[in-house]
């Protein structure tokens, strides 16, 4: 349903706002990890609030580094679909209505992922941010890197390839 | 017999995370382990087609890997993760229970190195292959 230009711009913050939270609410797996996102205008950060679950060394005690990966990986995936989103928003802008923004949004797949640990993970919350290095038609890099206390001492930064979603006509 | 086994079963069972996916450890033999892992809703990366999410599989990695390490013939006494590659073949069939292999396959004074691969029920197509550098702590 094409709309006026008045009422498309009163709505983008709206807009931008569901398909941020169908894009995160429609993921169980990071519901489990109960990581949500803060919107800057375009931009993403990831936080993933600390939960006793994600001990991997209860000794130092240190966050389990399955779960940094998966913050990385979940940031960049959410980051890059953002950016997708966002691009199609601009591409058909008397198209955008609210039920495009619902749970069909097809994600792009992981091909690779690579992680370094920097630091351990210390038992309180972190946070993400991803870089998209390049988006292709077909292929996407994104780098990501992560903090907890210190926003320039990172405890862990990556790398992740992804195959893109085919483009909706 | 592998000397660091009870160790590292013992790791399994006190690890949180660990438990909150339902790792099950079985060690096979020197620098070689597995763990296996239930299907589980909560673990799902895409609600339309119920695969699960490739950060479920990056713990069942990151852990089995570890494990390997530990359960080395030189019985290391700790280990860190250094870096990890996962590369994801193909998604994990929905209900079906996942399993790990992983294999120490270089050990020097401080770092490890190793390999793992995870299958769903059809073995003969990874779901996921991953390699990765530990430290080694000695006692």
């Amino acid at each position: 349903m094409p709309s006026s230009n008045a009422t498309y711009a009163h709505d983008v913050k709206k807009i931008r706002d569901l398909a941020l939270k169908a894009l995160v609410e429609d993921v169980p797996f990071i519901q489990f990890l109960g990581v949500y996102f803060e919107r800057c205008g375009d931009e993403l950060t990831g936080v993933l609030p600390y939960s006793e679950k994600f001990i991997g060394n209860p000794e130092l005690p240190a966050i389990h580094g399955g779960v940094t990966a998966a913050f990385l990986e979940v940031t960049s995936l959410i980051t890059l679909s953002w950016t997708i989103f966002l691009r199609e928003m601009n591409l058909n802008t008397n198209e955008i209505d609210n039920t495009s923004v619902g749970g069909s949004m097809r994600l792009p797949k992981t091909i690779d992922f690579s992680v370094d640990y920097l630091r351990s993970g210390l038992p309180v919350d972190a946070y993400a941010r991803a870089t998209i290095s390049r988006s292709g038609r077909r292929y996407a890099s994104v780098q990501v890197e992560a903090w907890q206390d210190t926003r320039h001492k990172l405890f862990a930064h990556g790398t992740c390839h992804f195959l893109m979603p085919e483009q909706s006509k | 017999m592998v000397k660091n086994a009870d160790l590292a079963y013992q790791f399994i069972d006190s690890m949180p995370y660990a438990r909150a996916l339902g790792m099950r450890l079985n060690v096979l033999g020197d620098g070689l382990v597995e763990i296996s892992m239930d299907y589980d809703s909560s673990f799902v990366g895409d609600v339309n087609t119920g695969v699960i999410h490739g950060g479920a599989v990056s713990a069942l990695m990151d852990t089995c890997c570890g494990i390997a390490v530990i359960c080395h013939e030189s019985a290391p006494r700790s280990t860190a993760t250094i870096d990890l590659r996962i590369d994801y073949m193909r998604p994990a069939t929905p209900k079906q229970s996942i399993k790990t292999q992983a294999e120490c396959y270089h050990m020097t004074r401080n770092i490890a190195f190793t390999r793992a691969t995870t299958f769903d029920v059809d073995t003969s197509r990874p779901v996921a292959t991953a390699s990765g550098a530990f430290t080694v702590e000695r006692h």
